[in-house]
């Protein structure tokens, strides 16, 4: 019973103390709430669709800034890691009936492989002739899976996976603490000393390298994890979606993680998380002007970027808190002075 | 030896569709270090313009292709200067904007021309035999246009001022700009160019291709293949990888089972196999680390 009641208290100075005092922190919590609490008010089938395939897309926009933002390893050939993921699943579950917690896994490790195989020519280029040469990949699996139609379903497809789960709250539920899970995750990888070794690699590799630390380790490191988070979500599109097509490969699939993630603001993880939230279940919304849908969704896209080129969350968060220029820490907007230092704030 | 004029014409005509494809890419690469994913869309927009002014105008097709270039030019112009200009600065940005761009130009044409085949009559009627193959004489003039435009670039880029200021800008901005060439006013041409070679190639290309809202998306990929097979701002590198890459698709096509769901993968693992020797290309300068 005391063990209950100090769990509660320490969280609920963690609560006071670190969550509460931060506008962007508070909305993170609510957001987890929100995600968390959703089935009990609405078991709306169609709601809790769009909201399971938000967070999975929200994990692969989330890995696609673990390497492109983070490491400045432009990689235009997202997709490849996310039907590697798709397919791996699907034919594991068609041809070796492997329920959908085993599938999962090992086609993100599929994806692992995937990022082993195309991080290693890759490591040999920069900048855009990396974005351009890795966009040739997936282009390159896609033509496999048309070539050899009795093995990969060519054109249609898989279908007839297994379900995810029993129910549409089930799968909501698989989907959601999965992704809040492996954000935090890729979050915390980000903060980590790796993560360190990452922001350098992007900002000055030969530094790095002359500081004896093996950037081309850290590189393939880098495309093996977001192969991973993405070979994960490939999964459970799968699942979820019952049927791995081509379209998980195509060109369109790639640039719209590159567009989710840059719109919510490279290097920051819950960017591209807020991005899908944002600009997928938008895109649901417009389905009433269904011809004019993709049209009102490129303008949008257009217009934002014209005001806030940094993407939309780093924006917000510059509205509503500022830095301490003497330690660094970030407060509110409305203080005059630091929280912690008692600087004063201009 | 049917078979060996069928992969000639085919290869020389779609190295040369490539080869300018990717020599305006790399000039707005080059000048702006702008990676315009819009560029094919250009072609596109290009091509329908040539349908609209023939089919519902009931112009000349010579007038048509006119019009479509000087359309276009404006139009590519115009995008620059209101989306991307201003968020120059911001790579990223620009990536997303050009992609939004072509994203919308696909809808427009998708939601005024809906998504149906469309095709453009050829300038010139007829064919040619030679050996037993019959040449389509438009299939000849594509190949003689597209190799004029590319020498009149070359006279532009390597004889004019104009060419020189845009060299210069292409090597080093700073440096140009102390020289007192206006940088913003060279991209801004650069832009014109690039997009209007876009448009040259939809129009010579339009009465050999199939018209419809995603023909920009193949092109896309094998031009920006070219673009690094030869290396990122070399001319010559472009001109030369767009053929390669050209004749490998027509190999692949007229030769392997299933080819025409292999071309884009052959081409590709190509470039890729190029690029695990040669890092840069095959005539890449690599460029000075920009820091």
């Amino acid at each position: 019973m005391s063990l209950i009641l100090f769990c509660l208290k320490k969280l609920f100075t963690i609560l006071k103390n670190e969550a509460f005092v931060l506008p962007s922190r508070v909305i993170v919590v609510f957001f987890f709430l929100f995600l968390l609490l959703l089935p009990l008010f609405t078991k709306d089938p169609y709601l809790l669709r769009i909201f399971t395939l938000t967070s999975i897309f929200a994990i692969l926009a989330a890995s696609w800034d673990l390497l492109s933002g983070f490491t400045g390893q432009m990689n235009f050939g997202h997709a490849l890691f996310f039907g590697v993921g798709a397919y791996g699943a699907a034919l594991l579950n068609r041809h070796a009936s492997i329920p959908p917690w085993g599938t999962i896994p090992l086609s993100a490790l599929g994806a692992v492989l995937a990022g082993l195989i195309i991080g290693i020519p890759c490591l040999r280029l920069r900048g855009t002739y990396l974005a351009l040469t890795t966009l040739a990949f997936p282009i390159i699996l896609m033509g496999l899976v048309f070539a050899f139609p009795d093995f990969t379903g060519g054109e249609l497809g898989i279908s007839g996976i297994a379900r995810l789960a029993r129910s549409r709250v089930a799968d909501y539920y698989i989907a959601v603490v999965l992704m809040l899970g492996l954000c935090t995750i890729m979050w915390k990888i980000t903060d980590s000393h790796t993560g360190i070794i990452f922001h350098a690699i992007r900002e000055d590799e030969l530094a790095v390298r002359a500081a004896g630390i093996n950037t081309t380790r850290y590189k393939l490191l880098a495309f093996c994890l977001s192969g991973f988070f993405a070979g994960i979500s490939g999964g459970l599109y799968a699942h979820f979606m019952r049927i791995a097509g081509p379209s998980t490969l195509e060109v369109s699939m790639s640039f719209q993680v590159v567009i989710w993630a840059i719109f919510g603001g490279i290097v920051t993880i819950y960017g591209p998380v807020g991005a899908v939230f944002v600009l997928f279940p938008l895109l649901e919304f417009l389905r009433f002007w269904q011809d004019y849908r993709t049209l009102m969704f490129a303008c949008i896209v257009l217009f934002i970027l014209l005001y806030m080129p940094d993407g939309l969350f780093r924006w917000m968060r510059d509205k509503i808190e500022k830095e301490c220029p003497r330690c660094k820490i970030r407060n509110v907007a409305m203080r005059h002075t630091c929280r912690v230092c008692t600087a004063p704030l201009d | 030896m049917n078979l060996i004029i069928d992969i000639l014409i085919s290869g020389l005509i779609s190295g040369s569709v490539f080869a300018l494809l990717a020599i305006g890419f790399s000039l707005i690469f080059g000048v702006a270090r702008i990676v315009n994913i819009a560029h094919t869309a250009f072609y596109m927009v290009a091509a329908y313009c040539i349908y609209f002014a023939t089919h519902k105008m009931g112009f000349h097709p010579v007038w048509g292709m006119v019009a479509a270039i000087v359309l276009v030019t404006l139009l590519g112009m115009l995008s620059y200067m209101i989306f991307i200009n201003p968020i120059r600065e911001h790579e990223g940005a620009v990536l997303i904007a050009t992609i939004a761009l072509a994203m919308a130009f696909q809808e427009i044409m998708l939601l005024k021309f809906t998504g149906t085949y469309l095709s453009v009559p050829s300038l010139v009627k007829g064919y040619l035999v030679i050996l037993g193959v019959k040449v389509f004489y438009q299939q000849l003039l594509t190949f003689c246009l597209a190799s004029l435009i590319m020498a009149v670039l070359w006279v532009l880029l390597m004889r004019t001022k104009l060419g020189l200021a845009i060299r210069s800008t292409a090597q080093d901005r700073e440096v140009a700009n102390l020289m007192g060439i206006n940088e913003a006013r060279v991209a801004l041409i650069t832009m014109g160019i690039s997009v209007g070679l876009a448009a040259l190639t939809g129009a010579v290309v339009v009465p050999l291709t199939i018209v419809e809202p995603h023909m920009w998306m193949h092109p896309l990929i094998m031009m920006m293949a070219v673009v690094v097979l030869g290396g990122l701002g070399s001319l010559k590198g472009s001109f030369i990888g767009a053929y390669i890459l050209g004749f490998a698709e027509a190999l692949v096509v007229f030769l392997a089972p299933m080819g025409a769901f292999l071309k884009g993968s052959v081409a590709l693992s190509i470039m890729i196999l190029v690029l695990l020797i040669r890092p840069e290309g095959l005539f890449g300068v690599s460029f000075e680390e920009e820091r």
